[in-house]
């Protein structure tokens, strides 16, 4: 009870603080758009890209890529963006288990508005038909959660090591590889309308692949804050 | 940690491997089409990885021990499991590649489980380079050890369950039979387990060498 407590507590904070600045949900959105619209626009100087045969796929794994890129940005900031006076007096009034809880449940929070903004600007400027729009969607959710769940512990590691940049992405990439291969399949069989139950495997690996990383931060996070 | 220093089953691990170049060799296999005499590549590829799998679950454990007790051999044994480990894991790639040649027609055909055992590399070298990225040696050993735990499970998915569940060509995935289906008369089996275990063993010497090697830097760096 006092972990749900002091987690409810410090994601309320952690909303009301973006909700002052606004600078990472309007930083990333921004993000999203402006590289869709730049491959909106690479991608049409081939004329009658659009009918080629090779679209969909190119369409799919497009989505996910800049979804990819935009959550390593979105998420890499969650701890880098605390000052360490601010953090050594969460530590002082909060379980770590609270603190790495809290952030991840806000991070999966964000990503989830931002991927499904990200979906309605893409589909915008990339029409397509997707034949389980319901399907499709859900795999964006379960994409974003497993994006924030991942990237927010690593943002953790690299934020102790040094805050660059090359190390998030070093860190995060093989470990997101086979989120990501599962994520494709699954949005692409959405997309092709394919039976419902051919699906459920893929999901019950993305389920598997969150438990264990939410496990994992749990048990680890208690070492990795003390200094 | 006496056992690191006992002979036996150093000795053991010499005569293990032995015998596995001798009896793999010459020793009875099922005559199958495509595979024909490649199936000894069992005798070697696999126990790589099973060696491999030893170093890094001895490496997880040092990590764990690590975070408990923060006494740095502990990290250096970690380490050096991983180092030992990936020596292993770049031999059973290799025999996995030369193996495929023949009988996949190709080095490298994309197969679900050569793609998952590269990104299981670049988990592992991004915890190399994490390593090098901090300078402070308890910093250092303590995220080390938190990055080891957590790539650990994710490699484990990544090699053992991912091509599982896809159509991957490798024998033992994607509903393809592993030898044991075709080995009634266990003839494989008395060379294939002995050379697990000597591989093992082999993998966990190298690794103690170059721990007790660390140690002996160590001490020699200290200042008195």
């Amino acid at each position: 009870m006092e972990l749900f407590n002091q987690t409810w507590n410090l994601f309320k904070k952690e909303i009301l603080l973006e909700w002052r600045s606004k600078y990472a949900f309007n930083g990333v959105l921004l993000y999203v758009v402006s590289t869709v619209f730049v491959c909106y626009i690479s991608f049409n100087l081939t004329p009658g890209f659009t009918g080629s045969t090779g679209y969909p796929v190119v369409w799919n794994v497009l989505f996910w890529v800049i979804m990819l890129f935009a959550s390593v940005n979105a998420i890499a900031k969650s701890f880098i963006q605390e000052s360490k006076s601010r953090l050594l007096y969460y530590y002082s009034i909060a379980s770590p288990q609270a603190i790495i809880l809290s952030k991840t449940i806000y991070n999966i929070l964000l990503m989830s508005l931002l991927s499904i903004l990200a979906l309605l600007v893409y589909l915008l400027f990339f029409t397509n038909t997707i034949g389980d729009p319901l399907f499709y969607f859900l795999s964006v959710l379960l994409g974003s959660i497993s994006f924030s769940t991942v990237f927010t512990m690593i943002s953790a590691i690299a934020s102790k090591a040094g805050n660059n940049g090359t190390l998030m992405a070093i860190l995060s990439f093989p470990v997101i590889i086979p989120v990501i291969l599962v994520l494709i399949r699954l949005s692409k069989s959405a997309m092709d309308g394919l039976e419902r139950s051919l699906n459920y495997g893929n999901i019950g690996v993305l389920c598997a692949i969150n438990v264990i990383v939410i496990a994992t931060s749990l048990l680890l996070f208690p070492y990795l804050w003390r200094d | 940690m006496k056992f690191i220093y006992q002979t036996w089953w150093k000795v053991l691990a010499v005569v293990l491997i032995f015998y596995t170049l001798i009896a793999g060799f010459l020793f009875h296999v099922p005559t199958l089409p495509i595979l024909h005499e490649t199936i000894r590549n069992l005798y070697f590829h696999v126990p790589m990885w099973f060696a491999m799998l030893a170093v890094f679950v001895i490496s997880v454990f040092f990590s764990i021990r690590y975070l408990n007790s923060g006494r740095e051999e502990d990290d250096l044994a970690a380490v050096e499991c991983v180092n030992t480990g990936m020596v292993f894991y770049l031999l059973g790639l290799v025999t996995g590649m030369i193996w495929a040649k023949y009988t996949w027609g190709e080095f490298w055909s994309g197969d679900p489980k050569q793609n998952s055992a590269a990104i299981a590399f670049l988990l592992y070298c991004a915890y190399l380079v994490l390593r090098n990225s901090i300078d402070e040696e308890q910093k250092r050993a303590k995220i080390a050890a938190i990055y080891n735990i957590f790539a650990f499970p994710i490699m484990i998915v990544l090699l053992f369950i991912l091509p599982r569940m896809t159509d991957s060509l490798h024998p033992g995935n994607g509903g393809n039979p592993a030898f044991g289906k075709f080995d009634l008369d266990s003839h494989m089996r008395i060379v294939f387990y002995p050379a697990t275990l000597g591989w093992c063993l082999f993998a966990l010497w190298i690794a103690t060498i170059r721990y007790r090697i660390r140690l002996i830097e160590n001490k020699r760096n200290n200042i008195n």
